[in-house]
């Protein structure tokens, strides 16, 4: 199998890669692109670590394969906060200590993101189904709903 | 994951041409939360793949009263959960998309990946199947036409050759007062696959009688079934607890279930039992009649 070239739009810059097709966006935006925000946990779309906003959308890019991003609009943890400016959801879980390891964090902001987005004032019962798809192995979800919560009611 | 070769056509027409050029080892690849877990974890290693994301005719919902609702077959169980008329209308569809893995999962996964990885737990067939649902199915002689029931053949086999591509879902207009229930049982809420799931449609007459009658059984067979048997004994009945018991029995008998991680035989049989009776209630509920006690 012959390596291809693929240009992805990640965070509004426009990028070119050459490489096999067989491999996820997450790993190429990872080790080809160097934005190792993005995390990967299982693989296998199980525990949302690797979740990016397609077309602002999010979706599991461990189970996305390169080619199959091609031309969309793609969101990292990397192009949520603009101009140096945290967003007010990246604000609220420093200020709530809504993280421990972090590594389901990068995962959790985006998915977080998506859902204020679309629903800028959701229910305790939304926030938690909203982010039902990205697992935390440390907190135990509690903070991290209050900050969403937070960041909701200063938006 | 494995090499592979990698192909992209912009149409179902040279979808279908590259399947039947290149011949056996290929695989299909539309949302791939099924495929792609499957080439990463279950030895699946196909030659090469025809991914549909460019083919945008898959695409889009569309509704009129005489012909029905069309899902072309590429459309995201996302959109179907939110399509406000699926919602008004065909409740049951989005009750089952809604299913499907997380909001992440439901951003990729497609109808017709539900059904051709013919999964016995697929959640959005049920659904489908008591809607009296049909299939459009293209390949290289041609389109054709078959009830979504019969294109099941066992775990992961459908009716469809190498070569085909599932195009749309088709589902008739629902006649008044009918509704459509599925539930499924799960040890977790979110993100599992169902140890038994029973998806129901009825269909009242102006005396309250049941006129149409749908069941359909998930994770209890190797395909998705359609309990025929208890479809036939609800006709005819006045919606009662004691119609819904017997035919949650009749169901119960009709699963042919197996001992697996997630639950025993025993356990599925009376979950069926359990669901059939829920599903019926709330079907009865759902079109507006209260249930003689
Ligand atoms: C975390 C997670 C949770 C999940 N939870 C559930 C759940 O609760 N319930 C459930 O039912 N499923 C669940 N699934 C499975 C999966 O998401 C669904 O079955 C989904 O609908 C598959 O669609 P897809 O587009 O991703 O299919 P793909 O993986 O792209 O394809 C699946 C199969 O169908 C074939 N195929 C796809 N489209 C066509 C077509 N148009 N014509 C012919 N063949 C085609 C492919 O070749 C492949 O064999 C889950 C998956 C994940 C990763
Ligand atoms: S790494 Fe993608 S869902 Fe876990
Ligand atoms: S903070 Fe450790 S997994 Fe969430």
């Amino acid at each position: 199998m012959a390596k291809q070239s693929f240009k992805l739009k990640v965070n509004g810059s426009e990028y070119e890669v050459y490489t096999e097709p067989n491999r996820p966006l997450l790993d190429v935006v990872r080790e080809d692109l160097g934005l190792t925000g993005s995390k990967e946990g299982c693989g296998t779309g199980d525990c949302g670590a690797c979740t990016m906003l397609l077309d602002g959308a999010p979706v599991t890019t461990c189970l996305v394969l390169v080619g199959e991003a091609e031309n969309r609009d793609i969101t990292t943890v990397e192009g949520i906060a603009k101009n140096g400016v945290l967003h007010p959801v990246q604000a609220a879980f420093v200020e709530f200590g809504a993280l421990q390891c972090g590594f389901c964090i990068p995962g959790m902001i985006v998915s977080s993101v998506a859902l204020l987005d679309r629903n800028p004032h959701p229910t305790e019962a939304e926030i938690r189904y909203g982010i039902a798809g990205n697992l935390c192995r440390c907190t135990g979800y509690t903070k991290i709903v209050e900050a969403i919560q937070a960041a909701s009611s200063r938006m | 994951m494995y090499r592979f070769e990698y192909y992209r056509p912009t149409s179902v027409a040279e979808a279908v041409a590259l399947l039947r050029e290149k011949g056996e080892g290929g695989k299909i690849l539309a949302g791939g939360t099924d495929l792609i877990p499957q080439m990463k974890e279950r030895g699946r290693h196909p030659k090469y793949i025809v991914s549909l994301s460019l083919v945008k005719e898959l695409r889009g919902i569309s509704f009129d009263n005489g012909d029905g609702l069309k899902i072309g077959a590429g459309t995201l169980m996302a959109q179907v959960a939110e399509h406000p008329l699926i919602n008004e209308r065909f409740n049951v569809l989005a009750q089952g998309a809604e299913l499907i893995g997380s909001l992440q999962t439901m951003n990729l996964a497609t109808v017709g990946g539900n059904v051709c990885n013919a999964a016995p737990s697929a959640d959005a067939v049920p659904a489908f199947i008591v809607m009296d649902s049909e299939v459009g199915i293209v390949g290289p002689g041609g389109s054709r036409t078959m009830p979504m029931w019969q294109v099941f053949e066992g775990p992961g086999r459908t009716a469809l050759k190498p070569d085909e591509i599932l195009t749309e879902v088709r589902v008739p207009t629902p006649t008044q007062n009918s509704a459509g229930v599925y539930i499924r049982h799960c040890p977790r809420k979110e993100l599992d696959i169902a140890i038994a799931g029973v998806g129901v449609y009825l269909g009242l007459d102006s005396n309250n009688t049941i006129s149409h009658a749908r069941v359909c059984l998930a994770s209890v067979a190797p395909v998705p079934l359609r309990a025929t048997k208890t479809e036939e004994y609800l006709v005819g009945k006045q919606p009662s607890e004691a119609v819904y018991e017997q035919a949650g029995q009749i169901a119960s008998g009709e699963a042919r279930p197996i001992t697996d991680m997630r639950g025993s035989a025993e356990f599925r049989h009376v979950l069926v039992k359990v669901l059939a009776i829920r599903c019926l209630r709330q079907a009865v509920d759902a079109i507006g009649v209260r249930t003689t006690r």
